[in-house]
């Protein structure tokens, strides 16, 4: 492989990174506080991708009254976008709120593969619910983003889309750091995280954190999802298993229950697996992903920055 | 004291097959006998196929059982076993029948034995292969376990989609274009015995010929009830109490002198056994095989036919597999056929059709989560798990022991004729 395309790989990485970081968030949010693996997660990537597609769409129609004004100037180009990404983020996340009050709360207290097989019902329900209720192929994504290139060095190139999910997901992972380790709830969710029964002897309501977990873990799947959309360009009701086993994989990967871990994870993984793809062949580009995925849960199942996990009895 | 003496007797006389339970099987028997013969006979040839491929998942969700129900490690890939012994069974019957073809040039039905030579092999190969899953997992648990399994399921489709080793022709699944596979053994000779047509019953007259769909529908249903009765026996044995054992505290089974390692390794095995049984009796009933069948919505399938009959037990196992393969197919091809317009007078149109089989996931989906929430024991649970999964009826489960107590404690007063 030429050093060009290295470069190349390494800025494709990046992106992947960012995107799998995003939604590697809601997972190690959900599984800090409740030991759970949210299967359904994936499905709140898928499900942002399509509201963002619909928002899109609907904005950006000429019957739209606004239309020309946000189609016409870079200003309203950014305040369409600022839009879209709100509305799809506020969405899910009360999706999210309400699959956990409906599929996984009344479980809190079941054997632990109740809500594990649950939120595998969950997931084959919505991915279906698309599937019939909206369409059964793919759809393209409107391309109202202007994508072009920013940076060249050499053959490689970073277009300002790339950049744009790079940036934004940094900043989003910035705000969400800042917010559960200065705030007074984000502080009350690491209590939770550390000890639910005792948190919630110190009058912290359990309830309520394990709903906000719910919400911003499938927000920032949402925005993920958008991003997804825009990057490849077409949106399926199948799209959301494969990303969301390999962001699985960047949370545990970075130690599973850990914030920072997994933002680190999922750039990591979004790297190797598009120098793997570069070095290996495309068809087993999926196969990198499980493959570090097993790796990691046999040889360090507490991730890159995780404490070693410690058997209860 | 009488009385007390008695509950004993009835506790046991219970585990003994009472006569209504005798009739019940032997009804179940005759019946499962008979289907095939009725629904060929009268023109229905879908059904048989149907019953078919309802005994297949009644084979994988009992090898499954033995994973999730008995040793309760969730097996997300438990389908990759299947997927193995369906290509085994194509990649290995070939030369087989191939050799027997030559080595017996004067026996036209010498080939189509490949298929029974295969199922043990076949067995052996995907048994290894959980060997070799279960290996490396042997530390993890619960939800990191089935994440694991997932991903090598995932790893064993994209493998076999990819052309793996030269072996597999990728997705356009095997056998290669101008080879097939070899008709199974007796089938010609039955087809030509067995033709008998008796012109006033039904409306078309009642013609029966042994094609190929009864032919595997008798082969599955022999399967079915091997595999029955060796899960049965397995269930009870010493291996089956250690997984009982290791499925409700794997650290106080361990402690007790129950070999963990051992106990998840033939979990693993035995599960993935019948998986590659089922997984080459379903390439050759099939006649083609191709990685489309082996995806992680297949796995979980299986996983919902046992959740949703109830973990661990047989019964259940059954009737999960009736429900969600057989039920779905059933109204779609009576539907289709115009039996069910015929037997009940109910149309169903063209839309609603597909409508049926379209809808059948979102229902799944639905019905995984309903029965997690109301009823996680399943339909038809094993006893065993209906107890642990309800802690309320605990009490009534001590009451029933203390008087066994008693009586037990009643029997042992001297002078009594014990």
């Amino acid at each position: 492989m030429s050093a060009d395309l290295i470069i190349q790989q390494l800025v494709n990485g990046v992106t992947l990174g960012g995107m799998y970081a995003l939604i590697a968030l809601g997972y190690t949010l959900v599984y800090g506080i409740l030991l759970m693996i949210n299967f359904a997660h994936s499905e709140m990537f898928m499900g942002g991708a399509y509201v963002g597609l619909g928002m899109l769409t609907w904005l950006s129609s000429d019957s739209f009254p606004a239309s020309s004004f946000f189609k016409g100037s870079t200003f309203g180009l950014i305040l369409l976008f600022l839009i879209v990404f709100a509305v799809a983020g506020i969405t899910i996340g009360v999706l999210g709120v309400i699959i956990e009050r409906v599929a996984y709360r009344p479980l809190r207290h079941a054997p632990r593969l109740a809500p594990l097989i649950s939120a595998i019902g969950v997931s084959i329900f919505l991915q279906n619910a698309v599937l019939l209720w909206i369409d059964s192929k793919a759809i393209p994504y409107p391309s109202l983003f202007p994508v072009r290139q920013v940076i060249s060095i050499g053959g490689a190139s970073l277009n300002s889309l790339q950049l744009l999910i790079v940036v934004a997901s940094l900043v989003l992972l910035l705000i969400l750091d800042t917010f559960v380790s200065k705030t007074r709830i984000g502080k009350a969710m690491r209590a939770t995280s550390q000890d639910r029964e005792a948190a919630g002897l110190m009058g912290i309501d359990i309830n309520y954190i394990i709903a906000l977990a719910f919400f911003i873990g499938p927000a920032l799947g949402a925005v993920a999802g958008i991003f997804h959309g825009m990057y490849y360009g077409t949106v399926i009701f199948s799209m959301g298993f494969i990303p969301g086993i390999k962001s699985f994989t960047a949370a545990v990967l970075g130690g599973i229950g850990n914030l920072r871990g997994a933002m680190l994870g999922g750039f990591v993984l979004g790297i190797v697996e598009s120098l793997g793809a570069g070095f290996l062949s495309t068809g087993y580009k999926d196969v990198i992903a499980f493959g570090i995925l097993i790796l990691v849960l046999i040889f360090r199942p507490g991730g890159l920055l995780g404490e070693s996990v410690v058997e209860k009895v | 004291m009488g009385g007390s003496k008695m509950d004993i007797k009835t506790s046991v006389e219970s585990a003994k097959m009472s006569p209504t339970k005798l009739a019940v099987y032997a009804g179940i028997g005759v019946l499962v006998f008979l289907a095939p013969i009725l629904f060929q006979g009268f023109g229905q040839l879908f059904l048989v196929r149907i019953l078919a491929i309802v005994g297949l998942y009644v084979m994988l969700a009992l090898g499954l059982n033995i994973v999730v129900g008995y040793a309760g490690l969730l097996d997300l890939g438990y389908i990759a076993f299947y997927g193995i012994g369906a290509y085994a069974g194509i990649l290995g019957g070939q030369p087989l029948s191939q050799w027997l073809a030559a080595t017996f040039p004067d026996q036209p039905w010498a080939p189509g034995l490949s298929y029974f030579i295969m199922i043990p092999i076949a067995a052996v190969a995907a048994a290894i292969t959980g060997i070799m899953l279960g290996t490396p997992v042997l530390r993890l648990r619960g939800d990191y376990l089935a994440i694991v399994t997932l991903g090598f399921g995932e790893i064993v489709r994209i493998a076999l989609n990819n052309n793996i080793f030269g072996l597999t022709n990728g997705a356009a699944g095997l056998p290669k274009a101008g080879e097939v596979v070899p008709k199974p053994f007796g089938l010609d000779w039955l087809t030509k015995v067995t033709y008998f047509r008796i012109p006033n019953l039904g409306d078309n007259g009642f013609t029966f010929t042994f094609t190929a769909n009864v032919y595997w529908y008798y082969i599955i249903v022999l399967l079915c009830v091997f595999t029955i009765f060796v899960v049965r026996r397995l269930d009870d044995s010493r291996l089956g109490r250690s997984w009982t054992a290791m499925r409700e505290d794997e650290v106080a089974a361990a402690s007790m002198g129950v070999n963990i390692t051992g106990a998840k390794l033939y979990a693993f095995s035995l599960g993935a056994l019948w998986g590659g049984i089922a997984g080459t009796t379903f390439a050759n009933f099939q006649g083609f095989v191709s990685p489309e069948s082996f995806t992680f919505m297949e796995s979980v399938f299986v996983v919902c036919v046992i959740v949703l009959g109830g973990m661990g037990s047989i019964p259940g196992a059954i009737v999960g597999a009736l429900v969600i393969q057989g039920v779905p197919e059933l109204i779609r091809g009576m539907a289709s056929s115009g039996l069910l317009t015929a037997l009940t007078g109910i149309t169903v149109s063209a839309e609603a059709q597909s409508a049926i089989s379209n809808y059948r996931y979102l229902v799944f989906g639905l019905l995984m989560v309903i029965m997690m929430a109301w009823r996680p024991q399943g339909i038809l649970p094993s006893k065993r798990r209906a107890r642990e999964l309800r802690p309320e009826d605990e009490k009534a489960l001590d009451e029933t022991n203390q008087t066994l107590y008693d009586a037990q404690h009643d029997t042992a007063i001297p002078g009594e004729d014990l």
